[in-house]
């Protein structure tokens, strides 16, 4: 019923704009003039609104870089990451400039030249030294943006420190695991035929490499200032391991093993203390809180974390497969995986197996 | 719509390459002429009324996921009604339903607005009209290539009536999630009608695209040498080269994911785990799929833009009352571009562990490819300066076109840098940037050109008030939804989400995205006037007379009918480029291109 209404009310909206517009266009025939036809006072009307558009936009513009830009992510938590963010903005500052310039000579242009009578056209076809121009300096600018940028991919992407630490981040529909590779450093062997309920990640038995290595679910630790070198694998669709406080990413591929590594330079006690931290950590919690307090519940307060996130649509929780990052200082962190046993610890192996089960 | 055909005028007009014409059209019945027709300019509107539908669809499936992301949670009439019990139970939809929409959403608008769509109306309308030919080298496979393309429209909209659901793993359909019926639901039947609809419409694609390559270069008419060929025609034929190289790597990709579907291969699967239990297949590669995806994926990027570009060239340059600036240039970077798009794949896969030299070559490529497109952006500028501007319509959306193809290109150049892709691959930055730059242009363009060769598709005028507020409407309308999402992209907020609600670090973007759908609302409403005019117009709008944007290109010497065989005489011979507008010591701002060059004339922007 309710649908037939809708459909009414649209099909009578319609008939109704359209003798409103069989009315107008009588009208302007009725006077002599063609509706179809642009008049020079079309053009001028046209015209300011171009001009007009180019100061709203720009008024527009910096309105979301006031408005917005707080919210962006906090300083770089990593060292690579600083390097990142200084490369970013540096290409923006270019970017910005040839977005400035352009769209101000197009609706200045859009504004200036509007048809009207007696005006001297200039025939203008090519001008051979103005297309080198626009040809060379762009080249140019692109070569430095090149430049810079590859310089920092390959730093980026070079191989890990070789006495940097090893972990495995595994990924299957919709959480994370990590495996640290115990004293020897080395990950053991993994199999996807030796998954069970309680061997998670298919760990195999036999491999000595292994025999130290732990799971940890749910959160993973890393030191602050030591290389880490993440590896990833994938249970089952291709996901991605986004750390954005890190700016670092990578696929994690079923059938085959991706690596990425970068050094955590600030603790997340410390994150927690940055000012900037702080003034989004508050504006979030007075969001929640009144969210909360609207629906009439109650609401833990929300503190900084870092976090490790699915980038790559991988089902229909994908919106939802998280993992705690925690930077600690190296004492910390040391105390911390010392209250993690090993995977395939001797007894009391079968409670730990236990506890990643139930957790699954 | 009236249809004075000239049926008796057209006969003595045939050529011999179109004389089985002559045998049936006598017998015309309404089912050849409007439905099986094999005539450009129909086969051109039907290409367009379907595509508008087919938008119109995509656009309020877009809404509905807005509305979720804005409001997670709350219940919206609208939704229910759009959607129904099933699926918008309750007035809200579910993470699967959002997928679904995001997905076919994407590859409607992708494919079949912006690629069957725009080239397939524009493409058909004027390659034969602009070159002077009777009609396409083959207008049975040009009826063929409609055919194909509405079944293949269908068959993707069938999706939603199924019990499991459309496609929805996204429009790129990565496998293994889209291989495996486990992974998710929109992976059981909705994946195998998206693989069917996806075939056919590759085949439609591939028999416009011979069609159209062979059309340009056999049936121009005497004195249409390629540099006097208009620059819609140029992109048009690069266009079609590109989809025809491009969309059988597609077809190929498809293929083997149906046989890894259907047929127990592993060309994309290898050790997985899934559903309790470990599969079977090894060996294969996932990594394998994308690189077959983006080997087409990449160039059809280009097949949505040059169109657009082409159309824009044409329109700035009548408007502006000026010769397009450097035509020549404008010829040598869509080459340039046609060529560098193949080369440029990899930028998509940067984050797959792609090894980092190779992931140099595509930084270089890619930023090669900014180059073409920056002497476009600039020529279009400097087309307009000191000229003498008309405000139809259409020009409006060509300038709008150009201040989103920069500001849309210059986002690219970030995301090509794979250093900063590293941050931003998969985020909202990179929805903001392709939007601008591959989607609102486009979708500018497209306008653009209905706006105005509406009098060569309908014969008539559309109302321009309407199409000013049209204009203004959606062009702020499109900076207001996707300027934002840079933002959201850069606090880390990655694409694909059903909500941002999961993370508290994203609460405080929440009202973003509120502002960014009230904006999405607001071009819904525009494109409902658009909508209205469209059809209207069609039917109603005042007469349009021979030329009326004065123009100096072909298809304005034919008659206001829909002339079978589009010149009631003889084909029209040409003696100069399209571009002779306001030429000095002429005695109108216009010269068509069927004015024989005066003595000592220069052609081609000499004078
Ligand atoms: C200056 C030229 C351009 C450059 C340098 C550029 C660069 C890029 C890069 C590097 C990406 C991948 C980002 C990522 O996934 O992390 C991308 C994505 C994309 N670009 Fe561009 N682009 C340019 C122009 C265009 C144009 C002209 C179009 C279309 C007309 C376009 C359409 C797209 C689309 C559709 C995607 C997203 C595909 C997806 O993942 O769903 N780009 N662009
Ligand atoms: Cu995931
Ligand atoms: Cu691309």
């Amino acid at each position: 019923m309710i649908k037939f209404l809708v459909y009414v009310a649209i099909i009578l909206g319609a008939l109704a704009i359209g003798y409103l517009v069989r009315v107008f266009e009588l009208a302007s025939s009725l006077k002599g003039t063609k509706p179809e036809v642009i008049t020079e006072k079309d053009n001028k009307l046209q015209a300011r609104l171009m001009l007009f558009f180019l100061f709203a936009f720009f008024a527009y513009v910096i309105w979301n870089l006031v408005e917005f830009a707080p919210r962006m992510l906090p300083v770089s938590a990593s060292e690579h990451g600083v390097e990142i963010d200084w490369l970013f903005n540096f290409n923006m500052a270019i970017l910005f400039f040839v977005f400035t310039i352009t769209h101000i000579i197009l609706f200045y242009f859009a504004f200036k030249y509007y048809g009207r009578k007696g005006i001297q056209v200039t025939y203008l076809a090519h001008d051979n030294k103005l297309e080198m121009i626009w040809t060379i300096i762009p080249a140019i600018v692109l070569a430095i943006i090149i430049i810079f940028g590859l310089k920092s991919w390959n730093k980026i992407t070079s191989d890990a420190d070789p006495n940097s630490m090893i972990v495995e981040v595994y990924a299957q529909q919709y959480n994370w695991t990590a495996r640290y590779a115990g004293a020897d450093n080395k990950l053991g062997d993994a199999n996807y035929r030796l998954i069970t309920a309680t061997n998670d990640l298919g760990m195999d038995e036999k491999s000595a490499e292994g025999k130290d290595d732990i799971i940890v679910k749910n959160e993973i630790h890393i030191p602050v200032g030591k290389e880490v070198e993440f590896k990833f694998r994938s249970r089952d669709v291709i996901h991605s391991a986004y750390f954005p406080h890190f700016r670092a990413q990578m696929n994690c591929v079923p059938g085959m093993t991706t690596m990425f590594h970068f050094t955590p330079t600030i603790t997340t006690a410390e994150m927690r203390k940055d000012p900037y931290v702080i003034q989004q950590v508050k504006e979030i919690n007075a969001i929640r809180q009144a969210a909360a307090k609207k629906e009439g519940r109650t609401e833990k307060p929300y503190e900084f974390n870092y976090i490790l996130l699915c980038n790559k649509i991988c089902g229909k929780s994908h919106y939802d497969m998280q993992m705690r990052v925690v930077v600690d200082t190296e004492a910390d962190y040391k105390k911390w995986l010392a209250t993690k046993p090993a995977f395939f610890a001797a007894p009391p192996a079968d409670a730990t197996k236990k506890e990643v089960a139930e957790i699954k | 719509m009236s249809d004075n055909h000239g049926h008796h005028e057209s006969h003595h007009g045939h050529d011999s390459h179109d004389h089985h014409h002559d045998e049936h059209h006598h017998q015309e019945s309404f089912v050849t002429k409007y439905i099986f027709s094999m005539d450009h300019k129909t086969i051109s509107r039907q290409f367009l009324i379907t595509a508008v539908i087919m938008a119109f669809l995509a656009m309020l499936m877009s809404f509905i996921f807005r509305l979720q992301l804005a409001w997670p949670g709350e219940e919206f009439a609208i939704i229910n009604f759009l959607l129904g019990d099933k699926m918008g139970k309750d007035g809200m939809i579910n993470p699967e339903t959002y997928m679904a929409l995001v997905t076919i959403h994407g590859t409607v608008m992708v494919f079949m607005v912006l690629t069957g769509g725009l080239s397939g109306t524009f493409s058909n309308l004027l390659i034969p009209y602009q070159i002077g030919a009777r009609d396409m080298a083959s207008g049975f496979l040009n009826m063929l290539s409609y055919w194909f393309f509405f079944l293949s429209s269908v068959i993707m909209m069938w999706g939603f009536f199924i019990e499991s659901g459309p496609a929805s793993g996204g429009w790129t359909v990565y496998p293994p999630l889209s291989a495996l019926p486990q992974a998710m639901d929109g992976s059981k039947m909705g994946m195998t009608l998206w693989l069917v609809s996806m075939s056919l419409f590759i085949i439609s694609a591939l028999l416009a695209g011979l069609n159209y390559i062979v059309t340009v270069i056999q049936l121009r008419t005497k004195g249409m040498t390629m540099t006097r060929l208009p620059l819609t025609v140029w992109a048009f034929f690069v266009t079609a080269i590109l989809g025809v190289l491009s969309f059988p790597v597609l077809f190929s990709c498809a293929l083997l994911l149906i046989f890894d579907r259907s047929f127990g291969t592993s060309f994309y699967l290898s050790d997985i785990y899934i559903g309790g239990q470990a599969l079977e297949q090894t060996g294969g590669s996932p990594i394998l799929y994308e690189h077959l995806f983006w080997f087409l994926g990449h160039p059809e990027v280009y097949i949505i833009i040059l169109p657009a570009l082409g159309l824009t060239s044409e329109i700035i340059s009548v408007n502006s009352r000026k010769p397009i600036f450097g035509y020549r240039a404008m010829i040598g970077s869509i080459l340039a571009i046609g060529f560098l798009s193949f080369i440029v794949w990899g930028h998509h896969m940067f984050m797959t562990g792609m090894n980092p030299f190779l992931g140099s070559v595509f930084v270089f490529t890619t930023l090669l490819i900014a180059i073409p497109s920056a002497v476009k952006a600039f020529n279009y500028i400097t087309t307009l300066w000191k000229g003498n501007i008309r405000y139809t319509p259409a020009m409006l959306f060509a300038i709008g076109l150009v201040s989103t193809f920069i500001s849309g290109g210059l986002t690219g150049i970030i995301l090509a840098d794979s250093a900063l892709d590293i941050n931003i691959h998969d985020t909202q930055f990179v929805t903001a940037h392709f939007h601008i730059v591959m989607g609102v242009s486009a979708i500018l363009g497209m306008c653009a050109g209905v706006y105005h060769w509406f009098p060569k598709l309908f014969l008539r005028h559309m109302n321009k008030t309407l199409g000013y507020i049209h204009f203004w409407g959606t062009f702020i309308a499109a900076y207001g939804v996707f300027f934002p999402m840079h933002f959201l992209g850069l606090a880390g907020v990655p694409r694909r989400y059903y909500s941002n609600s999961a993370f508290p670090m994203f609460d405080n973007l929440i009202d973003i995205n509120i502002f960014i759908t009230s904006f999405a609302a607001l071009a819904a409403a525009v494109q409902l006037i658009f909508l209205f005019n469209f059809f209207y117009s069609m039917f109603r709008g005042p007469k349009s007379e021979q030329n009326p944007w004065n123009s100096n290109t072909l298809e304005w010497t034919t008659p206001m009918a829909n002339t079978h065989g589009n010149w009631p005489g003889a084909l029209p011979v040409v003696h100069r480029w399209p571009y002779d507008y306001s030429k000095p010591g002429k005695d109108q701002d216009f010269v068509p291109q069927t004015v024989p060059l005066a003595e000592g004339e220069v052609d081609g922007g000499g004078h």
